[in-house]
């Protein structure tokens, strides 16, 4: 991906927090906790069960679809981040041969399923982040976190990171595209100019840190940054939290999928 | 080489959490008693700074592949070890919302490999005894690529041993171990020539620039040598140990031992579990019972000699499994377009 790309996808799913629907006005809390179980309901599935994790598309779908998120835009992102996770699971394949079913006349080996479940959890789990982040907004998430406990200081570093996150990435996309502008055929790409640059955007950033000190200062700072914003948690945001709950014990506890299709079968023969 | 969720089982994703977690939080002490208020913003600053300079590529020399920068060192370098950590588990939470590297459940084993041996382990054993105090650009390159060629050593071995004990992916140990360490290897060198590249140059641009940073540390930034040593100590008996114990068993010994190490002999349990449930299901639901049977009668007997250790996953499970699934996602689906179609309808009457 180059760089314009991954900077303007980065805004992108900013902006696709500004939402204003039934997803992103829920409580914050609720949305990280019911992120938080179905994260651990997904991986707790044993190593070679693909059908029992079928059912749990249905979160990712109805969250973009009531959030209004394009999902060939979350679709993209998924595979952009996929290698590492296809790298590992790929070796399954060829190492674990054992013929465990025959479908269609065509022996499957326990390999591939295996294979089959970790991208499926793949899938799953990085929608599942995505999602969060595009209907709740960075900002939101970390008010969330501070609320459930997380230390205060952590959560203003992460508020200050995201704040400064675009304005620096404009500073290395400039520095890049003066970079390109004079590296014809590859020269000045090297590691030793790539420190420098570095070095000059870094003198850069710490110059601004100072400056942004000196601004807090002049407005009151003092060791803290308070919140205005004060969410309280509704009745909505419960009976969220709560179906969430009831419908990942139902998908994980009763196989979902292997009754559809018994029924299904039933009804054919 | 960031962990992913999928190849991840509970226990490891969440037990790495929890460490995670107990370090930032005796981090986030540490500062808060006494904590100079410059290193709020210059710690969200620096974490922006990572971002940014991972978005500018440099080309690795002799491959013409292209390198970013990790930056876990750097920041241990300016920031000493605490405020580091909490930047770097900062990076990596806004790498997981929103670069979707990694994920939300592997996050503690990320914070863990990427953030805990740079500032904990390497910074105070190997970084801050060979550069020193002094600003000598020789001794900041040695310290600087040992330094990065360790913490990346580390954090690839703990990428192996966390997935290797979730047992989610088929990849043996030893083989996993020699495709990760000398990759890393690698860029562990690149890291910390490029490491000591940025340093050096800072340092010689504007000396005062570092030290007005390091003012603005802790005031005992470093970790209390004695208590690093110990634990150190006691991590590489342990490793040590198992190192060995590992090299001395055959490889199916190995597999073995692994099964025994992580419980993974509770899986089969497991899907006797699932299949005892899918069994009183079946029992509830049958429509035609013996159904499930017949398909491939004699096809499904070689299989089930050849893998005689194989619960729970019947042809006929399988083949109701795959009719299920594809159904399934018929389903979502159709729910998904359904939702979609009736928001759109409503937000054009509305207006």
């Amino acid at each position: 991906m180059s760089f314009d790309a991954a900077y303007f996808d980065l805004g992108r799913l900013d902006r696709l927090s500004y939402g204003e629907t039934v997803m992103h006005r829920l409580d914050p809390r609720a949305k990280v906790i019911a992120t938080g179980l179905f994260l651990v309901t997904v991986v707790s599935f044993p190593k070679y069960d693909v059908a029992g994790l079928v059912p749990f598309l249905l979160f990712p779908v109805l969250a973009a679809a009531l959030g209004d998120i394009p999902i060939g835009f979350i679709l993209r992102k998924v595979l952009i981040v996929s290698p590492f996770a296809v790298f590992v699971g790929i070796f399954n394949p060829l190492l674990d041969t054992r013929t465990v079913a025959v479908v269609a006349g065509l022996p499957v080996s326990a390999g591939w399923l295996s294979f089959a479940s970790i991208l499926a959890k793949f899938a799953l789990t990085v929608s599942a982040a995505l999602l969060l982040v595009a209907t709740t907004s960075f900002p939101g998430v970390c008010h969330a976190l501070r609320r459930l406990g997380c230390p205060a200081i952590f959560v203003s570093q992460l508020l200050f990171l995201y704040r400064y996150l675009f304005v620096l990435a404009e500073e290395a996309m400039r520095i890049v595209r003066a970079r390109n502008l004079r590296s014809f055929g590859g020269r000045g790409r090297g590691a030793s100019v790539f420190a420098r640059l570095v070095g000059i955007l870094l003198i850069r950033t710490l110059d601004r840190a100072e400056r942004i000190y000196r601004a807090m200062l002049s407005r009151g700072f003092a060791g803290d940054l308070p919140t205005l914003r004060n969410s309280r948690a509704g009745s909505g945001d419960l009976a969220f939290a709560a179906a969430t709950a009831i419908l990942l014990g139902v998908f994980r506890f009763l196989p979902v999928t292997e009754g559809i299709g018994r029924f299904a079968q039933g009804l054919w023969s | 080489m960031h962990m992913a969720d999928a190849l991840l089982s509970p226990a490891v994703g969440v037990t790495l959490w929890a460490g995670s977690a107990a370090v930032g939080g005796y981090a986030s002490r540490k500062l808060r008693d006494r904590i100079d208020d410059r290193l709020i913003p210059l710690m969200g600053v620096l974490g922006a700074f990572i971002f940014a300079a991972q978005m500018i590529n440099f080309t690795i020399p002799g491959t013409g592949s292209s390198g970013h920068l990790g930056g876990g060192m750097i920041l241990a370098v300016l920031l000493g070890p605490h405020a580091a950590f909490l930047t770097i588990a900062s990076v990596l939470t806004v790498q997981a919302l929103f670069f979707a590297d990694g994920g939300l459940l592997a996050l503690g084993c990320n914070i863990w490999n990427l953030g805990i041996y740079p500032c904990y382990l390497v910074y105070p054993l190997v970084y801050r005894p060979l550069a020193g105090e002094g600003r000598r650009p020789g001794r900041i390159l040695i310290a600087s690529v040992l330094s990065a060629v360790i913490a990346l050593q580390l954090g690839a071995f703990s990428v192996v041993l966390e997935t290797v004990l979730s047992g989610r992916s088929e990849l043996p140990f030893g083989a996993f171990v020699l495709l990760m360490q000398p990759i890393h290897l690698a860029i562990g060198l690149v890291e910390g020539f490029v490491t000591a590249g940025i340093i050096g140059y800072v340092a010689s641009a504007r000396p005062e620039i570092l030290e007005s940073v390091a003012a603005a540390r802790p005031v005992s930034a470093g970790v209390p040598l004695a208590k690093v040593l110990t634990v150190f100590a006691l991590l590489t008996l342990f490793t040590g140990g198992a190192l060995s114990w590992f090299a001395s068993t055959h490889p199916d010994g190995l597999e073995w031992a692994i099964e025994r190490v992580t419980g993974r002999g509770e899986l089969p349990e497991a899907e006797q579990g699932v299949a005892a449930a899918l069994k009183g299901f079946q029992e509830k639901t049958a429509f035609l019972p013996d159904y499930g049977f017949k398909p491939a009668e004699g096809e499904s007997t070689a299989p089930e000699a050849a893998a005689p250790a194989w619960p729970g996953v019947a042809a006929g499970t399988s083949a109701s499994g795959v009719t299920g699934a594809v159904i399934v996602l018929a389903l979502v689906g159709l729910i998904g377009l359904g939702v979609r179609f009736a928001g759109r309808r409503d937000s054009d009457s509305t207006p």
